[in-house]
């Protein structure tokens, strides 16, 4: 029997986590996503479906809404990230499908992506040295896209820090802009 | 060059990728009797003036939407920003 064993987006056994003056960077992995997508004039039929199946409102331009498992983050017109804990939703794609139909169009996302999460009394100095947004005006529950390091990233500014979400592939170029954007502020 | 989203407010351009002309979005139908020289001017003739052109862009590091922009070419002011999509849908072309 094979025995296979899941590497992190960075390729080691074990999350990384770096330490700096006032930062802290944490790889995070074990989260599910699936985007959601409404099709044409679909719109309320995906939000009342999603209501009974996440049990939170999907948000509106720029924001995300965290429930007590799910949270859904705006990513486009009409489009919509779910994130959930991979343990219990690793076939999160099929229940959202399944629970959807043909209002919406759901594509698995989770090893896609990889994201950091960044906390500590530098983050705000850190991330406006990495991105066009205007970090230091976004309220906890903000979520936008931009680009870090020439990827582009979700930001999304959550339960006191920020989480950015990138480009699985570019997981090690993605660290390496936060790491030294970090080295050079902390 | 800054792109004020009709969504996300200001945004710069290298968060952009340029396509074209948004007549692009006028596709001829492929049914019609004159097709062949309606498809053969919707791919090859364009407009290039010097001064207000329409023009898709693709907010590709942003929310991935398709946007038509209208740009002063002489002076790169732009004067209106809409969804493709709007667009598109008031020329009744979502269906």
């Amino acid at each position: 029997m094979l025995k296979l064993k899941s590497i992190t987006p960075l390729g080691a056994d074990e999350p990384r986590v770096d330490h700096f003056s006032g930062l802290t960077i944490t790889e995070i992995t074990g989260r599910a996503l699936v985007s959601l997508t409404a099709r044409n004039e679909q719109a309320d039929v995906t939000r009342d479906k999603a209501w009974t199946l996440f049990g939170i409102d999907l948000p509106d331009v720029s924001v995300s809404v965290v429930g007590n498992t799910y949270s859904a983050l705006w990513i486009g017109p009409e489009s919509w990230m779910i994130d959930a804990p991979y343990d219990g939703h690793e076939d999160l794609a099929d229940q959202v499908k399944t629970a959807l139909g043909d209002a919406a169009s759901v594509v698995e996302q989770t090893d896609g992506w990889c994201r950091f999460d960044l906390d500590g009394s530098a983050v705000t100095a850190v991330l406006e040295r990495l991105c066009n947004a205007d970090v230091a005006r976004m309220q906890s529950g903000d979520v936008t896209r931009t680009q870090i390091h020439h990827l582009g990233c979700f930001l999304w500014h959550c339960d006191g820090g920020f989480a950015v979400i990138g480009p699985r592939s570019s997981a090690k170029s993605l660290h390496h802009g936060l790491t030294e954007a970090a080295q050079s502020v902390c | 060059m800054i792109i004020n989203h009709p969504l996300l407010g200001p945004r710069d351009a290298q968060e952009f990728t340029y396509l074209g002309d948004a007549s692009l979005i006028s596709r001829p139908d492929a049914q019609d009797d004159n097709a062949a020289e309606k498809f053969h001017d919707y791919l090859y003739l364009r407009d290039n003036p010097a001064g207000l052109h329409r023009e898709l862009w693709f907010h590709e590091s942003g929310d991935r939407s398709w946007l038509v922009v209208t740009r002063n070419t002489v002076t790169h002011e732009i004067t209106d920003v809409q969804l493709a999509r709007d667009v598109a849908r008031k020329e009744g072309r979502s269906k």
